[in-house]
């Protein structure tokens, strides 16, 4: 591969080789606050199927270590996409060290609030939102919880905002380091929103959940209490990696739904999102 | 020195790896992982002083595999369960043997599917007790579906509907098609209990069927990892009959190779005749090792000249044709 980046994001560490410069460029325009690891946990390859289709309308596949048959490549212009796509991916289908449960996360105090649900609940936005509040960003995509001692780490990727959102945010950042506009991907206009200085700093640091919240927007104001059993099922399926951790898993969630309390909120807007967060919290 | 090989080398010799630069540990992982060998690296080294990165991933890979292990073990219990009333002797094969009769060979392999061996007379009835216990079939496709029943080894794969895992019930050890027959009732016969009711083949049967499935079936992809069984299996417990063995079976000149290229490539000691490698099999081991430090496959022409070796191997030439022609109508493509 002719253009390589390494980075570390909370525990893990990644090289992503490139055929092409852009994706590469972007990466380390982005990243450049974050620790390079010499020896990564997870390698991201981002290729051209056929030699002439580096040049000739230029389509990025996906690879790695670990891949899913028959992923759909994406436009060149998207290949910063492709890169966060090929790191998630690697965190999905291959960490074992941690229980993986796909939910963002901030964290005062040492107290993390996990914040789950379907895309389009909210998880990014609200989480850039309370970053911009003076919470510090955990992630937005997955919260890792060691099965050894139960806390939440850190897995503060570039957040991810789509469509509506990227406004919302933008207003709430104004200082903020945005990456370039990819228009039009599988999941609509997607931009990239680089974590504030505190995050990157302390992205090592693990934090204890305190509070499991799933939002849903676009709904009238409401909030009920989510009892452990009704988180568990939920958790695990917002587990990428349940399964495969099997009885440390287990144990793990089961001691997460019993001593943290959940809530389900509902919000019309993101100011009474935050308002329900933070007066929860 | 290629990526692959500095596999095999660790593999062998594992303290070679002290030496190495960060670079090297980031390429010598990406082809563990490629070739589905990162646990069986990280056992090999284990216990070794180790940079702290490296031991946190090689803990990391002991503690996957071993996972791995007892899932495929409670897999083949469900399968016990399933077949146990029909009284027919089920033979487990491949890594879910090596792992329910503790052999060397198991130490962080990473196991797939469920592969077992039952007697040809009771296909069908094996078919129907799985199903009614959970398995369904994967193969939408009227055209496979009719390939496997006709001409395969095994019946077309079955996804239990729960637990998400695949089984494959083999009568054989290669495809009906192929110029070489081995002898099915024969490793049956052969074949030995386990304390659960399941059987494992014989010592020989074993190496046997890691020969076949290495060097008469299949294009070689992933053949590190089912060369390394075989090594391991020599080194426990010597040559001694698996040439008679394989004989029988049709397969002596692949157990031959097997023996040449397992010294070759992780040193394992062989008699001397084995030693010496000929000029088919310097090129069995540029494709077995073709790995670049990224994991990715390299040698492009090489391995589409294996894979079309697999299916001269695995069908006659008008078959052949009326095969790949079917299957190209269908949009298949080899070697992506």
């Amino acid at each position: 591969m002719r253009h390589i980046a390494h980075l570390r994001i909370g525990p893990a560490a990644f090289r992503i080789g490139s055929h092409w410069r852009a994706p590469i460029a972007a990466l380390e325009d982005l990243y450049r606050d974050y620790p390079k690891p010499e020896i990564p946990d997870f390698n991201v390859h981002l290729f051209a199927a056929r030699p002439w289709r580096r040049y000739l309308r230029p389509a990025v596949h996906i690879g790695g270590d670990f891949t899913i048959p028959d992923a759909a490549p994406l436009p060149l212009a998207q290949g910063l996409l492709a890169a966060e796509m090929g790191m998630n991916l690697q965190m999905a289908l291959a960490q074992r060290r941690y229980l993986l449960l796909h939910a963002s996360a901030v964290e005062r105090d040492g107290k993390a609030v996990l914040m789950t649900g379907i895309s389009g609940a909210g998880k990014s936005t609200l989480a850039a939102l309370l970053m911009a509040r003076g919470w510090r960003l955990m992630g937005d995509e997955f919260v890792l919880i060691d099965p050894r001692t139960g806390a939440a780490h850190a897995f503060p990727r570039l957040i991810s905002l789509k469509n509506q959102a990227i406004a919302v945010a933008q207003a709430a950042h104004p200082q903020g380091r945005f990456g370039p506009l990819l228009a039009g991907t599988p999941k609509g206009d997607i931009r990239h929103l680089v974590p504030d200085a505190r995050a990157i700093a302390a992205m090592a640091e693990p934090a204890s959940p305190s509070l499991i919240l799933f939002p849903r927007f676009g709904f009238d104001t409401a909030e009920r209490p989510v009892l452990p059993s009704e988180a568990f099922v939920r958790l695990t399926q917002a587990s990428t990696n349940y399964v495969h951790l099997a009885e440390p898993g287990f144990d793990a969630l089961t001691r997460l739904v019993q001593s943290v309390p959940a809530r389900a909120i509902d919000y019309p807007d993101t100011e009474v999102g935050i308002a329900l967060v933070e007066a929860l919290a | 020195m290629n990526p692959g090989w500095r596999l095999a080398t660790i593999l062998r010799d594992p303290s070679a790896s002290l030496a190495f630069s960060p670079e090297e540990w980031t390429e010598l992982l990406a082809v563990a992982r490629a070739e589905q060998m990162a646990g069986t690296l990280a056992h090999r080294l284990h216990g070794l002083a180790l940079p702290d990165r490296i031991k946190r991933l090689v803990e990391d890979a002991i503690a996957s595999t071993e996972q791995v292990r007892l899932a495929a073990l409670w897999e083949a219990e469900m399968a016990r369960r399933a077949l146990a009333p029909l009284g027919v002797p089920v033979v487990l094969l491949k890594g879910t043997a090596f792992a329910a009769a503790g052999l060397s060979p198991s130490a962080g392999r990473n196991i797939g599917d469920l592969d077992i061996l039952v007697p040809l007379e009771s296909l069908g009835e094996v078919e129907a007790a799985l199903i009614a216990a959970g398995w369904e079939w994967v193969k939408p496709d009227p055209y496979d579906d009719a390939y496997y029943r006709r001409w395969m080894h095994e019946l077309p794969p079955l996804i239990h509907r729960e637990r998400d895992r695949m089984i494959d019930v083999h009568h054989t050890i290669l495809p009906l098609t192929a110029r070489i027959t081995p002898d099915a009732a024969g490793l049956i016969a052969a074949s030995e209990p386990l304390e659960n009711g399941l059987c494992i083949l014989s010592r020989p049967d074993i190496l046997v069927h890691a020969v076949a499935h290495l060097l008469a079936d299949g294009d070689l992809a992933g053949g590190m990892r089912n060369l390394w069984d075989f090594h391991c299996l020599v080194r426990d417990g010597g040559t001694e009959g698996l040439l008679e063995r394989a004989r029988h079976h049709g397969l002596a000149r692949e157990m031959a190779r097997a023996l040449r290229l397992s010294h070759a490539l992780y040193g394992t000691e062989v008699p001397l005749e084995y030693q010496r490698l000929g000029l088919a099999d310097r090129l069995y081991l540029r494709r077995l090792t073709a790995r670049d430090g990224w994991g990715r496959q390299t040698r492009r022409p090489l391995r589409m000249a294996f894979y079309v070796r697999s299916h001269w191997l695995r069908m006659p030439p008008a078959m052949l044709a009326r095969h790949l022609w079917t299957k190209y109508r269908k949009g298949y493509r080899p070697v992506g």
